[in-house]
C-alpha cells in the first residue's frame, strides 16, 4: 500500500510538472487530491486496514498529500505570474513621447546666475550681502569716498544727475556700489565683512560700456587686515569662479577711496596664463597677455574712515580693504558673451541658453 | 601721455626693451596703454647719403637720376644710382637713403627696381615717408655733418618707440617727460640725470654751456620784464601764481628738426619755434606755458580776473567762447586775451612778424579749471594738466627751461627778471613714516633701508630717526602725497609687490556670513517663476516720458515719473521707471517681432518712486546709513505671458495663457513662500488704467494690497503690438513679510476622519466667489476645516443674471469623529449666512 502511495506521488509530480495552464493544474489537483482521487480513497479507508499497516500508510499518505498540495500551490503561482507577464508585455506605451502635461522650464538671467554665484562664494568666506540705494546722495557716492568737489577723479566717472529740488545736495545715480561702504560702516561698528551686488550707472554707451551695469562691491574692516589679506580673498574668490588653477595679479593703481589702490587681474583660464594656445596661436581671450583685467581694489583710505569715525572706525586701530568688479564682465568671460548689450536686450533665444 | 623713449632716455635710460619697461610700469602704477613705433619698424637699412650728382631721367620728366654716396661698396664707384621723383633734390645735399632691404613705415620693402629703364638701388626719403613730419614738398635734407654711410638712426629718431601712458589723475608728475624718467629710474635703478631746470639736458640742440640762467637773464643794460609787462592778478584763489618773462629780438620761424620731431613723436603739431617751445616745455616739465606777442598787448598790461557773464573771447583754436563769472580770464586793456588755464586768445597770438614775446607760466585752481572745461566743452593739453592741480612752484621750472630754449632756438634776448605774482603756499610739512607701518598695511615686511631707498629714488627727501623715516615731499607730488598712508603706497608699489606679497585671509574676528532671510526668500520667489516656465529678463532702469501715455497712466499718477535725469543720454532714457510693466511689455514686443510664437517673461527689479512715504528698502526694512536715500526703491516682481505658458503636446493643444493661468502662477509663487494671495476687486476703487477693467484685480496678502493682476487693456496691448497678454506686478517686500518660511510652528494633526458635504448655491452673476466663501467661512465656526469652489455653472436651469457655485465643505474636530447631529446646527447657520448675502440653495 505504501508503495502504491509512492507511485501515486511520482505520477502526480510528473503531472504537476507538465501542467502549463490554470486548467491543467486544476485537472491535476482534482485527479490526485480531489474527493474521488485514489489517494483520498486510501486515506479515507485507513481504518479498514490491519492495525500494523495503519501507521505507515497514514503517515506516508498524509506526507505525500501535503507535498502535492504545496507543489500545486507553487505551480499555480508560477502559472499566474507567467500569464500576468504575458498580458503586461502586450500592454505597451511609447515611452519616447513627452510627459504630460508638458512643463516648460524657465531660465534665470545670466546676470542673476552670476550674481548669485558670487554671493554664494563670498558668503562662504564669511561675508554678508547688503543692498543700497541706486539713486543716491552725492555725499555717499563721492564726498564720503574721498572725492571732494572739484576733484578730477569725479571726472573719471561720467555721472547721471537727477533733477531734484527737494534735497540740498546733488542727487545722482550711483556710479559704483561703493556708497554702501559708507552706509554700512555708519550702520554697524567693525568688524565688518560685506558685499554689495547691484545696479550702477555711468553716462557711457558702446559695445563695452553700458549706461546701466551691475557691480559687486566688497568691504572687509577689522583689526590687522592687510593688503595681503585682500590678495588672498580675491584669489580664493577667483578660484571659485574661474577654477582652482587660477592666479591673481595686482597692479598698483589710483582710486580716491583706497590707498594703496590696485587693479586686479586673473590668469587666463583659456590659455592657462601663457598667452598662447596649444596650437601656438595667440589666445584671443586675454589677447596674448595671459591675464584678464577684472576690477579695482585697495586698502580703505583713512579719509573714508574719517567720515565714519563716530561709528567706531579709527584708522589707528582698524584697517580694511575694499574691492569692486563688474558682474557682466564675469558673465561675459564665463559664458563667452561678446557684446554687453545682449544682457539687456532680453532676447529669449539668448536667455534660454542659460539654465 | 605719449613718451618718446629717446626723449626720456635723455634723463634716464632704464636699459629695458620698451615692452619690458611698459610691463614694469604697469606693475608699479602707471598703465601703459600701448607701445607704438614711429616711422619704419626698424632703423636697419637707413643710412646717411651725400648726393653727388643729379641728372634728368631720359624718359620721364618728373624723375631724376641721382648718384648718391652711401659710404658702402654699392656706392664706391661714383655713387649709388637712385631714381628720385622729388623736385628739391640737388647735388651736395645730405639725405637719408633707404637701401634695398629696408622696410618703410607701413611695411613696404625697398627693392632694386628699374624705373622707366633705369636701375634704382634704393630710395631717398622724405620727412613724411619716415613719419618724421608732415612736410611733403620733397625729400628730407639734413644739415651737413654726418658722414655718408652713417646709420640714420644716430641722426634722426627712426623707429622711435613711444610709450602711451595712461596716467592716473593723482600723478601730475608723470604728465612731464622728466617725471616719467624719474619713475623709470625708481623702477629700474638706472641713473637719473639732473632735471632740465636744474642744469640737466634740455634737448639735443641745446648746449649745456648755455646753462647759466642768471647770466642769460641779466645782460648789461637789458630791458626789464617788469618795465614792458604789467601784470595784475585780481583773483589769487583762481590764479595762485602768475609768472612771465619777456624776450626781445625773437626770430620766429620753424623749429629745428630735433624739436619738431620730438613734438611729432609726442603727438603734437609743430607750429613755430616760439609756440613749439611752449609745448616742448610743457611736455618736458608738466607745466603748460603760453606765449604772447608782447607788442600786441597794449601797454603790456594783463589783468587776471573773473570773466563777466557773457564776456566773449576769440581763442587760438579759432572759436569764440562765451564766459561766465565762474571762469577766470586774462584781460588786456581792450578785452579778453585768453581763458585762464584753458587757451590763449588770438588777439596777441605769436606770428611770423612777432619780435617781442611774453612767456607766461601760471598756476590755476584745479577744480575751477575742471568746471570751466566742462562748462565750455573745451579740453586742451593745458587744461587737462591744470585741472588736476599743479604746484605753483612748477612755473619757475618752466620759465628756466623756456629761457634756454628761447635763446638757443629763437636767438632771443631775454629781458631781465621774471614777473612773479604768487599767493603764499603753505609749506609741505615733512611726513613721518613710522616703523612697522608698511607691514601693518601691506602684510609684508620691507626693511627700513629699502623703504628709504625707494622713496629717495622717487624724489622724496628722507631723514632717518632710528627705524622711523621723516619724509619731505617734492612740489610735483605735493597734492598727491600728504599722509603716511601715501608713503606706504609709494614704498609698496616700488617693492615688486606682485611677486613678494603673500596671499592670506583675514585672521581676526568676524561675523558669520550669509544671506538675509529676505534675500533667501527673494531667490525662492524668483525660482518659483522660473519653475512656472518664465524666463527672467533684466530691463533698463531708464524709461522714456511717453511710457506713461502708452500705459494710459494719469499725469497725476505718481507712477507718471518720479526720478528725472538732468543729463540723460537721450530723451528715451530720461526717466527712472516706476513700474516694471513697460520693460516687460517692451521685451515681449521685441521677442514676438523677432519670431517668437509665445512669451513668458518675468523681471525681479527695482522701481523708483517718490520718497514722500519713506519706506522700506527693496526687500523691507530701511537701507543702512545715517541719511535716508533720496527716493524710494522697492523691489518688484512682474510676470507677463502671451500665448501658452506650457507647450502643446500630443495629448492636446495648449491653451493660451489667460487670467486664471497667470493667477495660478501667482498662487504658486505665494505658495512657494508658504503664504497665499487673494485677488479682489475693490468696489468703487479704480482699476489699473493699463488693465482690462473686467479681467483684473488687486492682489492682496493678509488683506493688504501688494500689486495687481489682469489682462492687459487692448489699447495698451496694441501699443506694444500684442494681441492678448496677461500680467501681474507685486511689491516683493510685502509678500516676503507675509511669508512664514522658517518660522512655522508645528500643530498636531487630528487622527479623526473629516466629514465632507457639498452644496450648490445660486447667487447673482456679479457676486464674487470670494464673498460666498467668506460667508461660509465666517459662519462655519471652528469645526469647518475648509471650503472650496469645485464648479461654477450658468445657463440652462439657472436664472438669467445668476450663477451656480458648487462648494465642498469639510468639517473636522481635533478630538472626535463628528456626528451628523453635531454638524446640523452649523450647516443651518451656513445656509442662513448664504441666504443673507442673497444666495439660494439649489436642489
Ligand atoms: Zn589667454
Amino acid at each position: 500500500m505504501v508503495e502504491r502511495i509512492e507511485q501515486i506521488e511520482a505520477e502526480a509530480k510528473a503531472a504537476i510538472e507538465a501542467a502549463s495552464s490554470a486548467t491543467d493544474i486544476e485537472e491535476a489537483r482534482v485527479r490526485y487530491l480531489g474527493r474521488k482521487a485514489e489517494l483520498t480513497g486510501i486515506l479515507r479507508g485507513i481504518s479498514d486496514l490491519p492495525p500494523e499497516q495503519r501507521g505507515p500508510v497514514g503517515s506516508t499518505g498524509n506526507k505525500v498529500r501535503k507535498a502535492l498540495e504545496g507543489l500545486i500551490e507553487a505551480k499555480v503561482d508560477s502559472i499566474r505570474h507567467a500569464e500576468l507577464e504575458k498580458s503586461l508585455a502586450g500592454d505597451r506605451i511609447d515611452v519616447t513621447l513627452p510627459g504630460s502635461p508638458a512643463r516648460r522650464v524657465g531660465h534665470l538671467h545670466p546676470i542673476t546666475r552670476t550674481r548669485r554665484m558670487i554671493e554664494d562664494v563670498m558668503v562662504g568666506l564669511g561675508y554678508q550681502v547688503m543692498e543700497g540705494p541706486e539713486v543716491e546722495h552725492d555725499y555717499y557716492n563721492f564726498t564720503a569716498l574721498n572725492h571732494p568737489e572739484g576733484h578730477p577723479a569725479r571726472m573719471l566717472q561720467d555721472t547721471f544727475y537727477v533733477e531734484d529740488e527737494q534735497h540740498v545736495e546733488q542727487v545722482l545715480l550711483r556710479t559704483h556700489t561703493s556708497p554702501m561702504q559708507v552706509r554700512a560702516m555708519e550702520a554697524a561698528p567693525p568688524p565688518l565683512f560685506m558685499i554689495v551686488p547691484g545696479k550702477t550707472y555711468r553716462r557711457d554707451s558702446d559695445a563695452t560700456h553700458s549706461p546701466m551695469f551691475h557691480q559687486v562691491e566688497g568691504l572687509a574692516v577689522g583689526e590687522g587686515i592687510t593688503l595681503a589679506d585682500l590678495k588672498g580673498t580675491l584669489l580664493a574668490m577667483l578660484r571659485e569662479i574661474f577654477g582652482p588653477d587660477r592666479e591673481i595679479r595686482m597692479r598698483p593703481h589710483f582710486f580716491p577711496f583706497t590707498e594703496p589702490s590696485v587693479e586686479f587681474d586673473v590668469s587666463c583660464f583659456r590659455c592657462g596664463g601663457s598667452g598662447s594656445l596649444d596650437d601656438g596661436s595667440r589666445c584671443g581671450l586675454c589677447k596674448g597677455i595671459g591675464w584678464i583685467e577684472l576690477g579695482g581694489a585697495g586698502m580703505v583710505d583713512p579719509n573714508v574712515f574719517g567720515f565714519v569715525a563716530d561709528s567706531g572706525y579709527d584708522p589707528d586701530s582698524v584697517t580694511g580693504f575694499a574691492f569692486g568688479f563688474g558682474v557682466e564682465r564675469i558673465a561675459m568671460l564665463r559664458h563667452g558673451v561678446g557684446d554687453l548689450r545682449l544682457f539687456f536686450d532680453n532676447d529669449m533665444r539668448m536667455l534660454e541658453q542659460f539654465s | 601721455m605719449r613718451v618718446p623713449y629717446g626723449w626720456m632716455a635723455d634723463y634716464c635710460d632704464p636699459g629695458l626693451l620698451p615692452r619690458d619697461l611698459a610691463e614694469r610700469m604697469a606693475m608699479t602704477g602707471t598703465e601703459v596703454e600701448r607701445v607704438v613705433t614711429l616711422g619704419p619698424p626698424s632703423a636697419e637699412g637707413f643710412v646717411i647719403g651725400k648726393v653727388l650728382d643729379v641728372v634728368k631721367h631720359p624718359d620721364a620728366d618728373r624723375l631724376n637720376v641721382c648718384q648718391v654716396d652711401t659710404g658702402d661698396a654699392g656706392s664706391a664707384d661714383g655713387g649709388r644710382t637712385i631714381v628720385c621723383g622729388a623736385p628739391n633734390v640737388a647735388a651736395g645735399q645730405t639725405v637719408v637713403v633707404a637701401l634695398p632691404g629696408a622696410v618703410m613705415p607701413g611695411g613696404m620693402k625697398i627693392k632694386q627696381a628699374k624705373l622707366r629703364g633705369v636701375e634704382s638701388n634704393g630710395m631717398i626719403c622724405s620727412d613724411r615717408e619716415l613719419e618724421l613730419g608732415e612736410d611733403h614738398n620733397g625729400i628730407l635734407v639734413l644739415e651737413d655733418g654726418p658722414a655718408a654711410g652713417t646709420p640714420a638712426a644716430g641722426v634722426l629718431p627712426l623707429a622711435e618707440p613711444v610709450l602711451e601712458l595712461e596716467v592716473t589723475p593723482n600723478r601730475t608728475d608723470c604728465f612731464g617727460i622728466y617725471g616719467v624718467a624719474r619713475e623709470a629710474h625708481a623702477i629700474s635703478g638706472a641713473p637719473l640725470a639732473p632735471a632740465p631746470w636744474d642744469g640737466g639736458p634740455i634737448g639735443p640742440g641745446v648746449g649745456s654751456e648755455s646753462g647759466d640762467l642768471e647770466r642769460l637773464g641779466d645782460p648789461a643794460g637789458a630791458v626789464k620784464t617788469a618795465d614792458r609787462a604789467r601784470v595784475l592778478v585780481r583773483d589769487e584763489e583762481l590764479c595762485p601764481r602768475f609768472t612771465a618773462r619777456g624776450y626781445a629780438e625773437v626770430k620766429v620761424g620753424p623749429s629745428p628738426r630735433w624739436l619738431r620731431s620730438r613734438l611729432i613723436a609726442a603727438g603734437m603739431r609743430p607750429i613755430s619755434n616760439v609756440v613749439d617751445i611752449t609745448n616742448y616745455v610743457m611736455w618736458l616739465t608738466g607745466q603748460p606755458m603760453h606765449a604772447y606777442d608782447l607788442d600786441l598787448v597794449p601797454e603790456g598790461e594783463l589783468v587776471i580776473r573773473r570773466a563777466e557773464n557773457g564776456e566773449k573771447v576769440a581763442a587760438l583754436d579759432g572759436n569764440d567762447y562765451e564766459l561766465t563769472d565762474r571762469m577766470v580770464a586774462v584781460a588786456d586793456r581792450n578785452g579778453l586775451a585768453g581763458i585762464g588755464g584753458m587757451m590763449g586768445g588770438s588777439v596777441s597770438e605769436v606770428s611770423d612778424s612777432t619780435t617781442t614775446v611774453l612767456m607766461e607760466a601760471a598756476n590755476w585752481n584745479g577744480p575751477n579749471i575742471l568746471r570751466t572745461s566742462r562748462d565750455l566743452g573745451l579740453r586742451s593739453e593745458a587744461s587737462s594738466r591744470f585741472e588736476k592741480q599743479l604746484h605753483p612752484d612748477l612755473t619757475l621750472r618752466a620759465q628756466a627751461v623756456a629761457a634756454r630754449l628761447m635763446v638757443e632756438v629763437c636767438g632771443a634776448t631775454p629781458m631781465t627778471g621774471i614777473v612773479d605774482i604768487a599767493a603764499p603756499v603753505p609749506a609741505a610739512e615733512p611726513i613721518w613714516l613710522r616703523a612697522g607701518r608698511v607691514e601693518r598695511i601691506l602684510g609684508l615686511a620691507i626693511d627700513t633701508d629699502r623703504q628709504a631707498r625707494a622713496l629717495e629714488m622717487l624724489g622724496f627727501g628722507v631723514q632717518r630717526d632710528g627705524k622711523d623715516l621723516l619724509v619731505s615731499v617734492p612740489p610735483d607730488r605735493h597734492y598727491d602725497v600728504t599722509r603716511e598712508i601715501d608713503l606706504v603706497e609709494e614704498v609698496g608699489r616700488i617693492s615688486d609687490l606682485d611677486r613678494n606679497l603673500p596671499a592670506t585671509l583675514p585672521s581676526g574676528p568676524g561675523r558669520p556670513g550669509g544671506l538675509s532671510r529676505q534675500q533667501v526668500l527673494q531667490r525662492r520667489a524668483e525660482d518659483s517663476l522660473r519653475e512656472s516656465g518664465f524666463d527672467e529678463m533684466v530691463g533698463w532702469s531708464f524709461t522714456d516720458p511717453n511710457e506713461k501715455d502708452r500705459l494710459r497712466l494719469d499725469p497725476e499718477d505718481p507712477r507718471a515719473g518720479a526720478v528725472r535725469l538732468a543729463n540723460p543720454l537721450s530723451e528715451e532714457q530720461s526717466l527712472m521707471r516706476t513700474t516694471l510693466l513697460g520693460s516687460v511689455l517692451g521685451a515681449a514686443q521685441r521677442n514676438l517681432s523677432r519670431g517668437a510664437d509665445r512669451v513668458a517673461l518675468f523681471e525681479s527689479g527695482r522701481v523708483y518712486l517718490p520718497a514722500a512715504a519713506f519706506g522700506p528698502g527693496p526687500l523691507g526694512g530701511d537701507f543702512p546709513g545715517n541719511t535716508r536715500p533720496p527716493f524710494n526703491e522697492p523691489q518688484h516682481l512682474c510676470g507677463l505671458a502671451v500665448g501658452s505658458v506650457d507647450p502643446s503636446t500630443w495629448r492636446g493643444e495648449a491653451s493660451g495663457a489667460d487670467f486664471f493661468a497667470l493667477k495660478g502662477v501667482l498662487e504658486h509663487l505665494a505658495g512657494s513662500l508658504g503664504t497665499a494671495v487673494s485677488v479682489e476687486r475693490i468696489p468703487g476703487a479704480p482699476t489699473q488704467p493699463f488693465l482690462h477693467p473686467g479681467k483684473s484685480g488687486v492682489v492682496r496678502v493678509d488683506e493688504r494690497p501688494i500689486g495687481w493682476i489682469g489682462e492687459i487693456h487692448p489699447l495698451v496691448a496694441a501699443e506694444y503690438d500684442l494681441d492678448c497678454a496677461v500680467a501681474f506686478e507685486i511689491a516683493l517686500a510685502d509678500l516676503l513679510q507675509a511669508s512664514p518660511v522658517g518660522e512655522e510652528a508645528y500643530r498636531d494633526f487630528t487622527p479623526f476622519p473629516p466629514v465632507d458635504r457639498d452644496l450648490a448655491v445660486l447667487v447673482a452673476e456679479e457676486m464674487p466667489a470670494s464673498s460666498v466663501l467668506a460667508a461660509v467661512r465666517d459662519s462655519g465656526g471652528e469645526l469647518l476645516a475648509s471650503v472650496s469652489v469645485f464648479d461654477v455653472y450658468s445657463g440652462e436651469g439657472v436664472g438669467e443674471g445668476e450663477k451656480s457655485l458648487a462648494l465642498r465643505l469639510r468639517f473636522r474636530a481635533p478630538d472626535r469623529t463628528l456626528s451628523d447631529e453635531e454638524i446640523e446646527p452649523i450647516w443651518s447657520g451656513i445656509i442662513a449666512a448664504l441666504e443673507e448675502i442673497g444666495g439660494k440653495l439649489r436642489g
